[in-house]
């Protein structure tokens, strides 16, 4: 059977994704940001997940104002990197694993949480920044990938309630599936960030440090953060960490922290990062 | 923007509700639009007649060839499609934030190193008044 054995937190900022790219990783800049990467990276070789399930958000790349699905699931056999403006990064293909994927779709509508369904879509550094932070930059990612895209640029964004019980059902998904596989989910996003408007720039250190104590000591407190004390609290687009509640119900409530890692500034954010495992 | 919402008295920040994505949807699509490559040429070759293609209010037209990046904000604009535009110009997200506060570069990504703005004093309207 499927075991969903571990949830990792972490910024997807697209300047961390550049800075790979442009090779700058070892700057003043963003060499203690990468620095606290390296446990992460080493962590995932060990660990070393057949598929991981990213959580993330779309930045008008694969949707627009067009088409605006609450969550989205890609079930194709592979995710092409999108072009955000400056043309595609030049990252590897992302591979799909579509039985899981398509088992997952079905899974969760019949559980009552009315999945769109994606065989066509582009991915943007909302997923394919948490690959290059987790696995740097092989010539293939180590591990399939199922993409589990969230509306959070649309206000209003799925409670992180209703995230938190979409993660429950994924897990149990999961773990109904009978291929023998070791799976892991990423929440990805935040943490404290502005960029728009005039209080652009905001960041909130002690909210996010809060965030990743009660991670492991008080979910429940996490679970009904309401969209109003996010937008005021970790900015504008510090409000994407509700999906970080996707990858918290996916695993046990007694699920341990193994590693946490927070740095600011990541351009205009602070970058988090943590990794959580079941007992 | 409305006034009525549990968010409204947060300073500086234009929350993308149902409202403003009614107001700003023909300016975002404009933005959309600069993901293909072959448009990102003919804006640069002719911005205003590429704009043409969009019905978008005479306001946010001119907010988008002035490149008043808070303008856009206030007219619908989302900064997530805002941003394409600030790709073609070669600004990054830290001079966005500079210009929409109106300070230098400098001072912006010198807050950002030392912590970012930050929390204390910028939670409500009311303390951006009293500050002046």
């Amino acid at each position: 059977m499927a075991r969903l054995f571990a949830g990792v937190g972490t910024s997807h900022v697209p300047g961390i994704g550049a800075a790979v790219d442009h090779k700058k990783t070892q700057t003043d800049y963003w060499k203690p940001l990468f620095d606290g990467y390296e446990p992460a990276r080493e962590w995932m070789r060990n660990e070393a997940p057949d598929v991981v399930i990213i959580v993330y958000n779309d930045h008008a790349s694969a949707f627009s104002l067009e088409l605006i699905p609450t969550f989205a699931i890609g079930v194709a056999e592979s995710f092409q990197p999108a072009d955000e403006g400056y043309g595609p990064r030049k990252v590897p293909v992302v591979e799909g694993h579509p039985e899981l994927a398509w088992h997952l779709a079905e899974s969760l509508i019949l559980d009552e949480f009315d999945m769109t369904i994606a065989n066509e879509m582009p991915v943007d550094h909302g997923l394919t920044v948490p690959l290059s932070i987790t696995c740097g930059e092989p010539n293939i990612w180590p591990c399939k990938v199922i993409p589990l895209c969230v509306n959070v640029i649309q206000y209003p964004s799925p409670t992180g309630n209703r995230c938190y019980q979409l993660g429950k059902a994924i897990r149990k998904a999961v773990e109904a599936f009978p291929e023998d596989l070791k799976v892991a989910i990423f929440g990805t996003g935040g943490m404290s960030h502005q960029l728009q408007g005039e209080r652009a720039g905001l960041v909130n250190a002690d909210f996010d440090i809060a965030f990743l104590d009660d991670l492991t000591r008080n979910v429940d407190r996490l679970v009904r953060i309401p969209h109003v004390e996010y937008l005021r609290e970790a900015g504008s687009e510090g409000a994407e960490l509700v999906m970080w509640m996707i990858m918290r119900g996916a695993l046990d409530e007694d699920a341990r922290e193994v590693y946490r890692h927070f740095h600011v500034p990541a351009s205009n954010t602070a970058a988090g990062l943590i990794i959580l495992e079941n007992l | 923007m409305r006034k009525d919402r549990d968010y409204s008295d947060i300073p500086g920040t234009y929350v993308f509700d149902p409202e403003h994505s009614r107001q700003g949807y023909h300016l975002n699509m404009f933005c959309m639009s600069l993901n293909k490559e072959g448009n990102r040429e003919q804006f640069r070759r002719d911005e205003s007649a590429y704009l043409d293609a969009f019905p978008m209010s005479p306001e946010q037209r001119d907010a988008v060839l002035q490149r008043d990046w808070v303008g856009m904000l206030r007219l619908g604009g989302n900064i997530y499609y805002t941003f394409k535009l600030a790709i073609i110009d070669g600004i990054n997200m830290q001079e966005i934030g500079a210009r929409m506060e109106g300070v230098p570069d400098e001072h912006f990504k010198a807050m950002m190193i030392n912590g970012g703005r930050p929390i204390q004093g910028n939670r409500y309207q009311k303390e951006w008044n009293r500050s002046g």
